[in-house]
């Protein structure tokens, strides 16, 4: 046993309510740039519906993800290394940026240089790759918007597999829900299996997946082995970029951007411990529909005295222990097990998780009266197809599932006998197998969702590995280019990117002088400058 | 002219090769890419790039086995200097058929597609134009040598190339009387050489072979 830990996330689509504040907040810190318009860390969809990139779910299209071939081993499903190099001349399961969206602009100045006319002078859309008009913007992150498009597009959605999905097009049947999507920062990740260079890697003391931008040579096929496609190709600097999980602020304790500005108070950060020795056999299970429990199952439990000691024993902080008995992940997805994961059948075993929305009672309004089985509405009336959330989020099996939502309505029922009619009724919670203390803590963690219970981060531990001394003056955050200063010269021998933005912080004028502050532990030398 | 172009100029466009990589590489890390523009479109670039790289991949091996392998290798192993020339040539044409059908589709590409063209830097274009200019010479050689198939031409590119790989003088005598062509070739080629490292051919050096044998999952620990 290798006890690894990670920084995970849970995110409450119960909660969501789609305001994309997260998109904005993380595309204004990291996405703000020429080259990844396009490119959202985070967006956040409208589901039913086929996503950004088009149809990204459908890995018969795109190949990403993993399989299982009939020896019981795993590999990339666009093909082993040999095959992988055989595509690096052209890559035919990369998406074009057409699938993504062909980012945008408007001719602004029109409106205040246009000359007198009768009709309103009007901005139209002008691609920001070409400089050329656009007569009509054709998709985006979020084009599906509150069911926006037609149904027969929007019914291609992956998870309406072994659905009917007609009756959904119908207005009275039709249901939305909405999926803010990062990247998962995998356990088993198909874009570090996939980089020719070896330039993807997974940091062993939180878990958080990372470009090393100074060694990827762009061969693309990261962009294609992730099926979750959120590594994005910068078509300016030639580099793939990704979601860092703001790995700077997560360092300091504090909690991703996304998770910082969210309004809904619907994300959760904490620490997991795993076994790392375990992961490639629950990632090979023969059985897509056992991966929810496979992943389950590597993950230990920080309140066992034999777990504690190892995790010391494999150098993890005690910070980091402590964090993982306190991680409000480990109690929703282990204890309480109202959290999922997103698309395990793609055998990446990802570890930003979801807790499935409730939502009304289908036929209640037809009859007057709410179906139950038992105290508990048949979760079988629910207005999102219980199947449908299940193809999301545990390959296809219902019954976790219905236990999550199950429990989640248990805990409203009984809070409501407890604060409102003053007698707790426990019946409710034998059903499904909860405990008065367990919903208290669940309705103070979920329900509250106090900043202090959401983000559980220990902060990383940077005094022990790097010299601070040696870190003074240096050049803080950079576009991978370690100190050299040569993107802002006029004559640039190696072709280098010119930035175009952001320039008044690094122009000449006000650099620091970087002569003596790259010694041999500090500085940009030890790998860990840019994104 | 001459003795520069075939005795000096070889090294150097070897050392500006050598040292601008790597000191382009130790500076400059970000700027080391192979470019690509798939992601803005991909029509035309797979079957062009797939043809004009597995070309020249050809065409540069043959180069480098059939002229830094010393003659008596050959004649040891009994293929006689006239066998391997009209081996390279046919080799050589229809690997360079192949690279040039690709090339031309990947400077329409470059040229006529609005997104790609917009993204496009003098470098960019420059490259192509060259290739295309050294591979059409080449292409124009074999013409030129169908008029000795016995291979002793031959033979003085390889000797010429031995020495200067060698760092032995007199290199330039083996070439005085050859045809210009072959001249030509020989130059743009050490051209390409000289200015490779301020383009972006540089990411031939990063052909990701370690790939192989690499384990899948890549885990880093902070350093200590």
């Amino acid at each position: 046993m290798k006890i690894r830990a990670q920084i995970g996330m849970v995110l409450n689509l119960d909660k969501c309510i789609g305001c994309h504040t997260c998109s904005v907040t993380c595309k204004n810190v990291w996405t703000s740039r020429q080259g990844v318009e396009y490119a959202w860390f985070n967006n956040v969809e409208t589901k039913p519906g086929v996503g950004y990139p088009k149809d990204w779910e459908n890995q018969d299209k795109w190949n990403g993800g993993w399989t299982r071939k009939n020896n019981g081993k795993i590999e990339p499903k666009q093909g082993g290394r040999w095959r992988i190099l055989a595509k690096i001349f052209g890559n035919p399961d990369m998406p074009e940026i057409d699938d993504y969206y062909e980012p945008f602009t408007f001719d602004y100045d029109h409106l205040q240089k246009a000359p007198e006319s009768k009709a309103q002078p009007t901005a139209r859309p002008r691609s920001l790759i070409s400089g050329q008009r656009m007569e009509k913007i054709q998709w985006g992150p979020n084009w599906e918007e509150i069911l926006g498009t037609e149904f027969e597009h929007r019914r291609k959605d992956y998870n309406f597999k072994d659905i009917e999905e007609e009756m959904y097009g119908q207005f009275e049947n039709t249901f939305m829900m909405y999926l803010p999507r990062l990247c998962e920062h995998c356990l088993n990740p198909t874009c570090v299996a996939s980089c020719p260079s070896g330039s993807i890697y997974k940091r062993e003391e939180d878990g958080i997946v990372l470009i090393d931008q100074d060694k990827c040579r762009g061969w693309r096929m990261c962009v294609s082995g992730c099926p979750y496609k959120k590594i994005y190709y910068n078509w300016e600097s030639g580099k793939a970029e990704k979601c860092t999980f703001c790995y700077p602020r997560i360092e300091n304790g504090d909690p991703t951007v996304c998770s910082e500005t969210c309004v809904g108070r619907i994300r959760y950060l904490g620490v997991m411990l795993y076994d790392a020795d375990a992961i490639e056999e629950a990632a090979s299970v023969e059985d897509t529909g056992d991966l929810y429990q496979a992943q389950c199952d590597i993950f230990l439990n920080p309140h066992d005295p034999e777990v504690v000691a190892q995790a010391r024993k494999d150098g993890i902080p005690d910070n980091m222990i402590e964090g993982a008995k306190n991680s409000p992940i480990y109690k929703m997805a282990m204890e309480w097990k109202v959290a999922f994961p997103l698309h395990p059948e793609y055998r990446t075993l990802p570890m930003v998780w979801y807790i499935p929305p409730l939502s009304p009672i289908q036929n209640a309004a037809e009859q007057g009266k709410i179906a139950k089985k038992g105290i508990m509405p048949d979760l079988d009336d629910m207005r999102i197809p219980v199947k449908y959330l299940a193809n999301l989020l545990t390959a296809g099996r219902v019954d976790p599932i219905k236990l999550g939502l199950g429990r989640m309505m248990a805990m409203r029922a009984y809070m409501r006998t407890k604060l409102i009619e003053g007698e707790p009724d426990t019946s409710i919670l034998d059903e499904v197998g909860l405990t008065p203390e367990m919903v208290d803590d669940m309705y103070k963690i979920m329900a509250l969702a106090n900043y202090e219970d959401r983000y559980v981060i220990p902060t990383g531990h940077r005094e022990e590995t790097i010299d601070a001394y040696g870190e003074s003056g240096g050049c803080g955050f950079s576009f991978g280019n370690g100190c050299s200063t040569h993107s802002n010269s006029d004559i640039d021998l190696f072709e280098s990117q010119k930035t175009t933005r952001g320039r008044s912080a690094s122009g000449k004028d006000n650099r620091v002088n970087t002569l003596f502050s790259q010694g041999k532990s500090g500085g940009c030398g030890s790998g860990s400058c840019g994104c | 002219m001459h003795f520069f172009l075939f005795q000096i100029f070889p090294y150097i466009a070897g050392i500006t090769l050598v040292l601008g990589s790597i000191l382009r590489f130790d500076r400059d890390p970000y700027s080391w890419r192979s470019k690509s523009s798939q992601l803005l479109r991909k029509k035309q670039l797979i079957v062009g790039s797939v043809l004009f790289h597995l070309g020249i991949l050809v065409i540069l091996g043959g180069h480098v086995v059939g002229l830094l392998t010393p003659i008596a290798v050959f004649d040891a192993m009994g293929i006689s200097h006239g066998a391997k020339q009209i081996l390279a040539m046919t080799a050589g044409g229809i690997a360079g058929v192949f690279c040039l059908i690709g090339l031309l589709i990947l400077i329409h590409r470059r040229l006529f597609d609005p997104r790609i063209r917009a993204t496009t830097s003098f470098a960019d274009i420059s490259v192509l134009f060259l290739l295309l200019a050294q591979l059409c010479l080449g292409l124009y050689t074999i013409t030129e040598s169908m008029n000795h198939l016995d291979g002793h031409e031959m033979t003085k590119f390889m000797n010429w190339a031995q020495h200067i790989v060698t760092l032995r003088g007199g290199a330039d005598v083996y070439l005085i009387d050859v045809a210009p062509v072959f001249k030509a070739h020989i130059t743009l080629g050490l051209f390409i050489v000289f200015i490779w490292p301020f383009t972006r051919l540089v990411h031939v050096f990063s052909a990701p072979i370690g790939f192989i044998t690499r384990p899948y999952q890549v885990v880093r620990k902070r350093a200590r």
